[in-house]
């Protein structure tokens, strides 16, 4: 009896001290997401009215539009790798196909940009099922080499069939999108004209800002809903164990190619917004460290985390625009100094920190998809991280 | 439809080979509805590479293996379902199933033939909900329109699920886990993750459970709950169910009919009476040929 009186008590004593502590991660649990989405949303007016318009289009272009390009290609490879437990370092090939669609079929046959995003989608995964079919028996090294080998593919195609793609020269002066249907150029006709406003590029920049960041939120949208439906429990059960799995009845083939098809559809609007945003495309944009990117930002942001990921972007590819921003250091190391010249060195530095303090990435508890009582995340220990 | 006593399931001349080694040689046997069938023998006897022919995860070699979920009169039908080639025939009577053709997953999700593993394989990662939630993967994904109409919210769907979290909350208080829900699979103790099992099994709504050594590593408390566990199971799901295990006071009290593999072949098939006094088996058991039997017994004090 007295022993049970003990338990009893450091239970309660362990109580005590939780509330405060919960308190304040339940505040932040609850508005950390309205706000950072309320902050990205008013971004281009803080810069703007900081900047001035021609002073911010930098600014929204390089740390608003490429960050949140990153950020929904994380959270598109969050699915395969982060969710399913599939290592895919090919992923750059399915965001190379969404911006070669849109980049032929808009300049071959003049189609808008809002068929083509969804039509780019669509060849993405396709080239996702294609690519999950020969994988499916593969796992872990294996599985990683072929998805690499299969990314590399698809860029000697880019390189080599110079009929379709042009070659190393890529496709210039792509369409660009317009903002239903109305142009944003100086001409009487463009935007600006259109609206009575003096014309300034940083329309179109701010345009292409929302229009990203809409695709974004729309990839996290999608991949929230997903883990609550059978479709994305059945993935994080494959990624924990596979013959479970099978036991149970899941067809494990048609989950990991929903997995793959899924992840390379999100790559292919993005591949379709960047073709429309750059107005110029060439394989040199679609290499191997572009997929080795995407994979840091997954990793570093903690697997199947989208709050991760997101923060992992920003960290790693705003990261790099501010060493490219950074003047002050010219003055101490002399004026041919590049800081960007040292971004790897300073990334593996930042890798080899990571993997040593948080090895499973920023954020590692794994939030439940379902509760009966009280929501409890899962502590990192226990979440398994797939086979490859 | 089937009543108590039925064959549901029928191995006949099952033989599985690894390389040069014969796990399994032309084994026959049946297990009945409703009743509990209890599969013993020595380590390495090839318990396991029969449950898993059963399931789906092994194809045999030599061998066939009939379900019949219904009418018993089905079972005419096997030599010409064997003859067609085809996996399964249904009649408004029921259906009857070549498990040897299927593939694991359809095993489970046709044949409707559940198991569990001898190391527990749960999703450690996913809270104990989450792992029952995954069992009725196939209905759910049929109420969400495989997907598609999941991704914008269907109220079918949303009563589906309300559903489905019955069900996983009927069988927690089954196997008295209700107040660890929402706690991570893998943070149970062993003997609460076994009943886990056992119960995510059971959210497939099985006609067959095949259970894999379910009492190994149990103390002796742990073992009697499961016995209850298996006899409800039994009687108030009217699921039959097919045991692999080496804890006797389990298969013993519990079995409806005890099958004895040695070497991958069976030495004995009766009432767990008739193989507790059967000399083949204690031989077996021993590791002993038939006739010294006595003199060891009296080795060892028996």
């Amino acid at each position: 009896m007295s022993r049970r009186c003990n338990v009893g008590k450091v239970q309660r004593g362990r109580r005590r001290a939780e509330p405060e502590r919960f308190a304040w991660t339940a505040f932040a649990a609850k508005w950390f997401i309205p706000f950072a989405i309320g902050f990205v949303v008013i971004y281009p007016l803080i810069v703007l009215a900081v900047k001035g318009r021609s002073g911010a289009v930098s600014w929204v272009d390089n740390f608003g539009i490429q960050i949140l390009i990153y950020v929904m290609l994380g959270w598109g490879l969050n699915i395969v790798v982060g969710l399913a437990g599939l290592l895919d370092l090919g992923y750059v090939a399915f965001y190379a196909v969404g911006a070669y669609s849109y980049a032929l079929l808009a300049k071959t046959f003049g189609l808008s940009f809002w068929i083509l995003l969804p039509l780019a989608g669509c060849l993405a995964s396709f080239w996702g099922l294609l690519l999950g079919f020969p994988v499916l028996r593969l796992r872990g090294d294996y599985l990683a080499i072929v998805t690499l080998a299969f990314g590399e593919i698809i860029r000697m195609v880019l390189i080599n069939w110079v009929a379709l793609t042009n070659g190393y020269a890529g496709i210039s002066t792509i369409p660009r999108p317009t903002f239903f249907g109305i142009p944003f150029t100086a001409d009487d006709d463009g935007f600006a004209a259109r609206f009575g406003l003096e014309f300034f590029p940083i329309y179109r920049t701010v345009f292409l800002y929302y229009l990203i960041l809409a695709l974004a939120l729309l990839t996290a949208f999608v991949t929230v809903r997903l883990r609550r439906l059978p479709v994305g429990r059945a993935w994080e059960a494959l990624r924990e164990d596979e013959i479970a799995c099978r036991s149970l009845g899941i067809n494990t083939t048609n989950t990991k190619l929903t997995a793959f098809a899924i992840g390379a559809m999100f790559a292919g609007f993005a591949g379709s917004f960047f073709a429309a945003r750059q107005a110029f495309i060439s394989p040199e944009s679609f290499t191997f460290l572009e997929s080795a990117t995407i994979l840091a930002i997954v990793v570093l942001g903690g697997m199947g985390s989208q709050i991760g990921v997101a923060i992992a972007a920003i960290v790693m590819i705003g990261g790099t625009e501010i060493l490219r921003q950074i003047d002050f250091l010219k003055a101490i190391f002399g004026p041919d100094f590049d800081p960007t010249q040292y971004r790897m060195l300073l990334f593996g530095l930042g890798m080899v920190l990571m993997m040593r303090w948080r090895p499973r990435g920023l954020i590692t508890r794994r939030t439940p998809s379902v509760f009966l009582k009280e929501r409890k995340s899962v502590a990192a220990d226990l979440v398994k991280q797939g086979h490859g | 439809m089937a009543a108590r006593g039925d064959k549901l399931l029928s191995v006949e001349h099952l033989t599985m080979r690894f390389g040069g080694l014969v796990a399994v040689d032309d084994l026959s046997f049946a297990a009945d509805q409703s009743e509990i069938t209890a599969l013993i023998g020595p380590n390495g006897a090839g318990k396991t590479t029969v449950f898993n022919c059963i399931t789906g995860f092994y194809k045999p070699h030599v061998g066939r293996i009939g379900l019949c979920q219904g009418a018993p009169a089905l079972w005419n039908e096997l030599d010409a379902l064997t003859e067609s080639g085809r996996r399964s025939i249904k009649t408004s009577d029921g259906a009857l199933f070549a498990l040897e053709r299927m593939p694991d997953f359809l095993v489970a999700e046709h044949a409707r033939v559940a198991r569990t593993f001898q190391n527990i394989r749960l999703f450690p990662g996913m809270t104990v909900l989450e792992n029952l939630l995954v069992a009725q993967h196939n209905r759910l994904m049929l109420a969400s329109g495989y997907t598609l109409l999941g991704i914008f919210g269907i109220p079918s769907y949303r009563a589906a699920e309300r559903a489905a979290i019955e069900k996983a909350q009927h069988w927690l208080d089954r196997i008295g886990l209700s107040d660890r829900a929402d706690d991570p699979a893998g943070d149970l103790p062993y003997g609460d993750q076994r009943r886990l099992e056992i119960a995510r099994a059971m959210c497939t709504d099985p006609v067959l459970l095949c259970l894999d050594e379910p009492a190994a590593g149990l103390n002796p408390r742990e073992s009697a709950d499961l016995n209850a566990l298996l006899l409800s199971i039994r009687d108030q799901d009217a699921a039959s169910i097919l045991l692999i295990e080496h804890d006797m006071s389990v298969v013993m009290e519990i079995s409806d009919r005890v099958v004895v593999l040695d070497y991958g072949v069976k030495i004995a098939d009766g009432t767990p009476k008739e193989i507790r006094d059967d000399t083949k088996v204690i031989a077996a058991y021993l590791g002993v040929a038939d006739q010294d039997v006595a003199k060891v017994e009296a080795e060892v004090g028996l």
